[in-house]
């Protein structure tokens, strides 16, 4: 679903963000991108959703390749590839049900289903009750399922996530964290930014990357080695 | 629909800035209507005054009926003779006592008539113009019993410089002020852009396409551009009225003018929004 090929990402100022990375993401697995704040987590993300391209090396998401999509034809991959933020980029002013009937509305949906599929989209976030809430007037982790209802109004393949757990407590985190695992369970890859040590160790059976100085520095699909970050201390994002 | 919707939308957001840029658009648009007013103006008034350009020959006294008729026919079939007609020396007297009554004792006590026969060419249009003019002139001053030919070499000049001053600055005052009005769309517009960056970019994240985001802010400096247009058109024309009922009579520009004055604004408004969105699209 996801494929990084020997990627390098250099910025003219900053240097290299991100220097020889590869690594697969198959259908409907999850995996935990972790590291230092300036490790390069960002700077992945925004090439898997291609706001951004590889100065080396392919990205390839639901089969589109970096090398072929142009900037005019993002969207099409932008409709496979749900994202959510850790500050929920939400539209303030307006209702849960109008955020997420935005997605829908701007990606063509016709007007009559709307408000059937922002219903059920909202259900599945376990928000029903909310939809007539303003932003403002939701917690943070209610806040955090609009914008999850909102990434998958067009039925993604895979879920990219930005430190989702971030702006949480403890309880909301678990709650999101246990939505993106029915998500996962329901067939969607999910690839989840984060340095909440806690979170990684809570959740054994996921798939940890590691970035340091934006080379991929450890994998757990690919060794046997404990994971370092048990051991360790990670700040940042 | 989703386009016009939101072009609406937008424009119930923000009812004070969509009001200002129309006004500011429709101020621009205006001074343009005002210009074209009088270049309007200045054009039928001029046309009036080119109407009455002709060449007068003066014939000698002892010239017989039959040079005269050779030169009548020769002048005729000049391309830019429309017409002549010859005055006799009677006909000229009757004309000049109707003319000018004040001299009325004066005519009736002469013992010669003074006057001399003339014939009175009449130009074609498009050849009422110093080189038609000259040409018909230099065409009757070679025969001998030409006494004089007039025709007002330096008016017809001034005529047309005239003409010529008034076509250029139209355009040099129309071009600046539209450069103006399309200036005041792109801010309008870039704020615009601005006030909804959150909107926009949560829909480049969601996949919409670029000219579904496009849309709303084009149709919307449309619409701007096209409020513009009509107010500056209401304005222009209560301008007219107040003149022509205080000042003097004026000319109301051609209908095609005002649609294309009107369509001018709505399509100034998409060309300039068209162009802060490029702007705007390369640096979110």
């Amino acid at each position: 679903m996801i494929k990084v090929a020997d990627v390098t990402k250099e910025y003219p100022r900053r240097g290299k963000a991100l220097d020889g990375v590869s690594f697969e993401l198959a259908k409907a697995e999850f995996a935990f991108l972790t590291g230092h704040s300036g490790s390069g987590k960002s700077t992945l993300l925004r090439l898997l959703h291609m706001a951004d391209y590889p100065t080396e090396g392919e990205v390839r998401v639901c089969g589109f390749s970096s090398e072929l999509t142009t900037r005019r034809e993002v969207w099409k991959l932008r409709r496979r590839v749900g994202f959510v933020f850790q500050d929920f980029r939400l539209l303030p002013g307006r209702t849960a049900m109008e955020n997420v009937a935005f997605a829908l509305e701007v990606t063509g949906t016709p007007r009559s289903d709307l408000v059937p599929r922002t219903s059920r989209l909202l259900s599945q976030v376990g928000l029903p009750a909310k939809a007539g809430a303003l932003v403002h007037e939701l917690s943070g982790g209610e806040q955090q399922r609009v914008a999850t209802a909102r990434a998958l109004a067009n039925e993604p393949l895979v879920l990219l996530a930005d430190e989702p757990t971030g702006n949480l407590d403890e309880r909301a985190s678990r709650g999101i964290m246990e939505l993106f695992r029915e998500l996962n369970t329901g067939g969607m890859s999910v690839l989840m930014a984060t340095h909440d040590l806690e979170l990684i160790r809570a959740y054994p059976d996921i798939r940890v990357l590691e970035l340091t100085n934006g080379r991929l520095v450890y994998d757990s699909a690919t060794t046997d080695e404990p994971r370092p970050l048990t051991a360790r201390t990670v700040r940042g994002g | 629909m989703h386009a016009l919707r939101e072009a609406i939308a937008a424009v119930r957001r923000a009812p004070l800035l969509t009001v200002l840029s129309a006004a500011m658009v429709a101020l621009a648009l205006y001074v343009v209507g005002l210009f074209g007013l009088a270049a309007f103006n200045l054009h039928q008034a001029l046309g009036t005054v080119e109407d009455r350009v002709e060449v007068v020959v003066y014939v000698r006294d002892d010239a017989s009926s039959g040079e005269v008729e050779v030169l009548e026919e020769e002048l005729l079939e000049m391309e830019e003779v429309a017409a002549v007609r010859y005055i006799s020396k009677d006909a000229a007297l009757v004309r000049a006592r109707q003319d000018l009554p004040e001299f009325e004792e004066l005519f009736r006590d002469l013992d010669v008539n003074p006057l001399p026969a003339s014939i009175q060419v009449d130009l074609g249009p498009g050849f009422r113009n110093p080189t038609g003019v000259a040409r018909v002139a230099d065409r009757a001053s070679i025969y001998p019993f030409v006494e004089d030919v007039r025709f007002g070499e330096e008016w017809v000049d001034r005529l047309h410089l005239l003409q010529r001053i008034g076509g250029i600055a139209t355009t040099i005052l129309g071009g600046a002020f539209a450069v103006v009005a399309a200036l005041i769309i792109t801010t309008a517009i870039r704020i615009a852009l601005f006030a909804r960056r959150e909107e926009i970019y949560v829909m480049r994240l969601v996949g919409a396409t670029n000219g579904f985001i496009r849309r709303p802010f084009l149709l919307e400096g449309a619409l701007t551009g096209l409020v513009g247009g009509l107010l500056a058109a209401t304005f222009t024309y209560l301008s007219y009225q107040s003149v022509s009922q205080a000042i003097f009579p004026l000319h109301w520009i051609p209908g095609e003018w005002v649609l294309a004055g009107v369509t001018g604004g709505g399509l100034f408004g998409l060309v300039a929004s068209a162009f802060a969105i490029r702007r705007y699209m390369r640096e979110v």
